[in-house]
């Protein structure tokens, strides 16, 4: 952290971090006012925002489903098998991504000609990048965020059901009357804690589904501290430090400001 | 929950049916992408090239296989990620331990100012180039030390690890021990770890899997092509799509494994992930126990 004072700084590699000339808040300054701020604070935050609203409901659908599967073997399979993906690692996800959409030889394409539909090359396309990174991030970690709820629903006391079921309510009202207030606290904690880490995307996937067809909408923050600083010809540590010390600064005070407000309402809070 | 089928009115056995139908779908969504990249690995290579393989292996044949077990850059980038993980892992594992443990005692001077500033740096770093500036002056860029050192404690899994020291070690017997003569350390070896074993468990696996899975930092830190993990040559192969053809040696293998690239990287897929997939179902109970633990504190 010490090392983030280069921010303020013209960050020389002979003189060190100690004795490179001081330089203000010019690298800040820079970048808040240079070309692609708006662009980048743009991408980071709708991508972000696409991501929590689309991945929220469905590990609690799934879970809801889940707890009214009365075949012990078949949740079993489901758990299994919806889990699974959780481990798989970020580069062969991207792979099995772009090996499943590929235009040419995916299985996608083939199933689009039978409609007579030709599968556009999704990856090449800057619109259809964040849909690509929400739902394959839909599709690899539902399962394993329903562990959660599913904890939490099996904690619900078994006797407001069979009071509800003696008063002859059917499993929908059970679910929207028992199940779904039960449960509330978690899904508004969750909720929160997921809105303070909004700056925080997975980064490291999406450096992996990006290319120079998609750079438009696919360059986050974080990506470009990476481009700027470490992969350009003429890496600027201290310009690309600073962006990456402004991101931390606003995601922190973002985290504190959340915290307070589950706080305000009544829920736990993170310390 | 469980109903008995005789009770079921008839608005709850439409409700039945369409849960299994959506559970049925979600089953299939979540199984189809990985049943198609094992077919896809079975596959001749002229099937998979035309996109004929869509459910089940087409032509079958192991030339995929074949492939990628003849490649050497690969199989020492296998025997390699398995060294990092185990090393990284019991480094992981140890300083967990040896942060959690006293963290749990009540009795440690400064306890709660400590575990400000280890949750302080969960919601705030200096950012990706200092890091990168602290490896480099710490001259472990393009050692193997910067894949262990720089995440070698997970606040996440230490705080886990401490709740359960917490509420899973009476203070009684750490009494009755110290009236034995106990010192700490022994106390902490002989008695709290063998009465910690599930613990030990998920915050190995937890290490394990992020460690395996990890390609980030050893793109960033790692210079040298013959330090790389497993996950950066997959990143090669898979994302840049550079298989290298040099190593196939003379022109009729180049020829062949031309066609091959396709084919080579289901089969890439398959025995990268393999590993994991494996052992998932034999500890899968201990990762569900880990988001417990966690939960609990979050």
């Amino acid at each position: 952290m010490y090392g983030a004072i280069i921010s303020f700084k013209d960050y020389n590699i002979i003189k060190g971090v100690w004795d490179s000339p001081w330089a203000g808040l010019k690298h800040f300054d820079r970048f808040i006012n240079s070309y692609d701020f708006w662009r980048i604070m743009g991408n980071t935050l709708t991508l972000s925002l696409y991501h929590l609203v689309a991945s929220f409901p469905f590990p609690i659908m799934l879970a809801l489903g889940l707890n009214y599967i009365r075949h012990a073997r078949f949740k079993k399979t489901i758990q299994m098998v919806t889990y699974a993906p959780h481990f798989i690692s970020i580069v062969v996800m991207v792979g099995i991504v772009l090996q499943f959409l590929s235009p040419r030889t995916g299985p996608l394409a083939a199933i689009a000609s039978w409609f007579g539909w030709e599968l556009p090359n999704m990856m090449g396309d800057p619109e259809m990048f964040k849909s690509v990174y929400v739902w394959s991030g839909i599709w690899q970690h539902t399962g394993f965020a329903c562990i959660i709820y599913l904890a939490a629903l099996a904690g619900v006391d078994p006797a407001l059901h069979e009071a509800a079921i003696m008063d002859g309510a059917s499993k929908v009202r059970r679910i929207w009357h028992i199940d779904i207030p039960s449960i509330l606290p978690i899904i508004v904690i969750l909720l929160i804690l997921d809105m303070g880490r909004i700056f925080d995307l997975g980064f490291e996937k999406v450096l992996l589904l990006q290319n120079p067809l998609n750079a438009r909408t696919s360059e986050i923050i974080d990506t470009y501290v990476y481009n700027v600083g470490l992969q350009s010809m003429m890496p600027n540590f201290s310009y690309a430090s600073a962006i990456g010390l402004f991101k931390n600064v606003l995601a922190f005070i973002l985290v504190l400001t959340v915290n307070q407000i589950s706080k305000r309402v009544g829920q736990s809070s993170l310390w | 929950m469980e109903t008995n089928r005789l009770w079921d009115s008839k608005g709850d056995r439409v409700f039945n049916v369409i849960n299994y139908v959506v559970m049925s779908c979600a089953l299939i969504i979540v199984l189809y992408p990985l049943l198609f990249v094992i077919s896809s690995s079975l596959s001749s290579k002229e099937a998979v090239n035309a996109g004929r393989v869509l459910l089940w292996p087409v032509e079958f044949g192991l030339d995929g296989y074949r492939a990628v077990f003849r490649e050497p850059t690969f199989l020492q980038a296998f025997a390699r990620s398995v060294g990092y993980t185990a090393a990284g892992t019991i480094i992981n594992v140890v300083i967990t331990i040896l942060a959690a443990y006293p963290l749990s005692r009540k009795d440690l001077a400064g306890r709660n100012r400590i575990m400000l500033l280890f949750g302080f740096t969960m919601f705030f770093a200096g950012g990706l180039i200092p890091n990168y500036i602290l490896v480099k002056d710490l001259g472990m860029l393009d050692t193997p030390w910067a894949l262990w050192l720089p995440g070698a404690l997970s606040i996440w899994n230490m705080i886990i690890a401490r709740t359960y020291f917490q509420t899973t070690i009476p203070t009684e017997l750490l009494e009755a021990a110290q009236m034995d003569g106990c010192n700490d350390y022994k106390f902490l070896w002989h008695v709290a770890l063998r009465l910690s074993g599930p613990i030990v468990a998920v915050i190995t696996l937890f290490y394990a899997v992020e460690h395996w899975n990890q390609y980030f930092n050893a793109l960033l830190y790692l210079k040298s092509p013959d330090l790389y993990p497993l996950q950066l040559v997959l990143r090669q192969i898979l994302i840049r799509s550079q298989v290298d053809i040099e190593i196939a040696g003379n022109a009729a293998q180049v020829a062949e494994m031309v066609g091959m690239a396709e084919l080579l990287k289901y089969s890439l897929i398959v025995v990268a992930t393999l590993p994991m997939m494996i052992v998932y179902p034999f500890v899968q109970r201990y990762f569900v126990k880990g988001v417990m633990i966690g939960a609990l504190k979050g």
